[in-house]
């Protein structure tokens, strides 16, 4: 059996930022069998306990690269050979912080696949703006298929 | 350079801290004229926001502050509440919220000594750099943080922003065998924790000694977190009641994070040099022992040194965990019964950075009338501000990238936390 688990990172308490757990929340309703679920704040210590020793790590998170607001950005990182990743943290370490130190610490999962969704509201508040909604519905279907077909494997 | 009349350090957006600000300095003929830490972080409104609430919802409010010490505002918020309704909570549902405290000092500090400080202090960039060439330090780090966030997960329900904890008490008493499964991980967070105060305590410490007044609460006969009056190391002691009439806060221009000073007397500083110093005599055995054989003097004046203090910190709150879950028997009731009645409650704790107060005004109805919340960062601004004048003053010969960077670690001395003040940081040196 292999090791999946889907990791979604951000804070709803920050609108847009919540885009992460709001994937994690459709993909619950799914009830997929053999994925692990997984919310997290992007501390990188907590995300490196989470994704080490899975043989497919999914990290969905938000992002503000400039991007139209609702923009998917796919990146996949396989294991040595990592770019930077930049996300929209605010906190002392972020996700590419996170990736590079399990790189360092060779705690890295076989493979990860992440999702940025570019946010268009980060101010304080819940609910996402509609076209970042939209963007996680997509992101339902799509994760949900890859992984059940990953599971399969 | 360091010829020059007018310097201007700027860093726009400091690193390694928690939340976003940034830090002004300016020196005109070779004296500092201006220091700014600047928290341009939005003013977040919590305190706003708690009113017309009702007197059970802040302990699930206040915790969203801060995704580092939930447990902090959630005890400061229980304590107060509990005060107004004129209920004590003691026994074992005290005991239970001690190890989740403990849980919290574990993981913070275990977070600000390995992967915010330590980097300093070898010349490292960051963490990542500090792993690949020492990656058994960097895994013991993680190690013990993880033990942290073991006993935040088993007694708060989850890491980040915990869930279990109630005015009164919790929501669910762990089981004897869940809180039995953390002694293992904790235990060997110990020994990790004593090596870890032996190995910063062989760090290189700029020459540098502050003279602020320390304030922390004092719990005669232990290490004070949940418990005790507000005291100084110039003898002031007053009650967590009286906070307000000794404690003053003012706004300054170039920071949304209120400023505090101790009534006729000045700035001051919380935090774990304070506590060190004020509660020394208490730490048990384990953390009394690793203090003495890293040479630690009973006051540490020098704010770089908070690194051995915090190392030290984490054996107390590993040894007292392993205490706590050795004595854990379940309990009921899960809480104590806390009735609403019209009155003003006060609390204070002592998060991880320093010590953390609220205070609430409940109506008839139980519903909120009034909150304020002091956290230690926005406590200790004034000190750190001040720290970094004297710092600069010493160090005008540095060119302006060494001494931004070294002025960038005078303030992650302090493990700022932004998001919390906020009510943090980009570096400006001008020199004119």
């Amino acid at each position: 059996m292999r090791a999946i688990r889907v990791i979604g990172v951000g804070n709803p308490y920050r609108r847009d930022d919540g885009a992460g757990p709001a994937v994690i929340a459709g993909l619950r309703q799914r009830n997929l069998p053999s994925v692990e679920l997984a919310e997290c704040d992007g501390e990188p210590t907590r995300m490196i306990d989470l994704w080490s020793g899975a043989d497919l790590a999914v990290v969905v998170d938000a992002v503000r690269s400039g991007a139209p607001p609702g923009t998917i950005h796919r990146r996949s990182l396989q294991h040595p050979g990592l770019g930077r990743v930049a996300g929209a943290t605010s906190h002392a370490v972020d996700l590419g912080d996170a990736v590079a130190l399990a790189a360092a610490l060779d705690r890295l999962p076989t493979r990860m696949l992440l999702y940025l969704i570019e946010a268009g509201d980060t101010s304080a508040g819940v609910g996402l703006t509609p076209t970042v909604a939209a963007a996680v519905a997509e992101l339902i279907e799509e994760i949900a298929e890859e992984v059940t077909w990953q599971a399969t494997r | 350079m360091s010829h020059r009349n007018d310097r201007a350090l700027t860093v726009g957006s400091l690193t390694r801290v928690e939340g976003e600000g940034a830090m002004h300095v300016r020196v005109v003929d070779g004296r500092v004229s201006d220091v700014r830490l600047q928290i341009y972080e939005p003013p977040r409104f919590f305190e706003g926001f708690l009113r017309r609430r009702g007197y059970t919802e802040p302990p699930d409010i206040t915790a969203r502050i801060c995704g580092i010490c939930p447990v902090a505002y959630q005890m400061s918020a229980c304590l107060a509440i509990e005060d107004a309704c004129g209920v004590r909570v003691d026994g074992p549902i005290a005991d239970l919220r001690r190890l989740l405290y403990c849980g919290e000092w574990i993981s913070s500090h275990a977070l600000h000594i390995f992967l915010l400080h330590a980097p300093d202090f070898l010349g490292y960039p960051s963490v990542v750099e500090l792993a690949r060439d020492h990656r058994a330090i960097v895994e013991r780090g993680l190690a013990i943080k993880k033990a942290g966030n073991a006993i935040l997960e088993t007694v708060g329900g989850r890491a980040i922003h915990p869930v279990n904890v109630r005015v009164g008490g919790f929501y669910r008493v762990p089981t004897r065998a869940e809180i039995a499964g953390l002694a293992a991980p904790v235990r060997e967070a110990l020994d990790a924790a004593i090596a870890t105060v032996a190995w910063v305590a062989g760090f290189r410490f700029p020459d540098f000694e502050h003279d602020h007044e320390l304030l922390a609460l004092v719990e005669p006969g232990r290490y004070a977190v949940l418990d005790g009056a507000l005291c100084t190391d110039r003898g002031l002691a007053f009650p967590v009641r009286s906070f307000e009439e000794h404690i003053l806060e003012e706004q300054v221009p170039h920071s949304t994070a209120l400023h505090a000073s101790l009534a006729g007397r000045g700035r001051y500083l919380t935090g774990p040099l304070a506590r060190y110093a004020l509660s020394r005599a208490w730490l048990l055995p384990e953390a009394r022992e690793a203090a003495e054989a890293a040479g630690l003097e009973p006051v540490c004046r020098n704010p770089f040194r908070s690194i051995v203090v915090r190392a030290v910190e984490l054996v107390q709150a590993l040894a007292e965990a392993i205490r706590l879950i050795d004595a854990y028997r379940p309990f009921t009731p899960a809480a104590v019964p806390v009735p609403a009645r019209p009155a003003v409650g006060y609390g204070a704790t002592e998060a991880p950075r320093g010590t953390l107060f609220h205070r609430y005004e409940i109506d008839e109805n139980g519903s909120i009338v009034s909150a304020r919340i002091v956290p230690p960062t926005s406590q200790n601004q004034a000190a750190i501000e001040d720290d970094l004048r004297r710092f600069v003053q010493d160090r005008l010969d540095l060119d302006d990238h060494r001494l931004t960077h070294e002025c960038e670690q005078a303030i992650r001395n302090y493990d700022p936390c932004i998001s919390c003040a906020t009510h943090f940081l980009d570096l400006t040196v001008e020199r004119t």
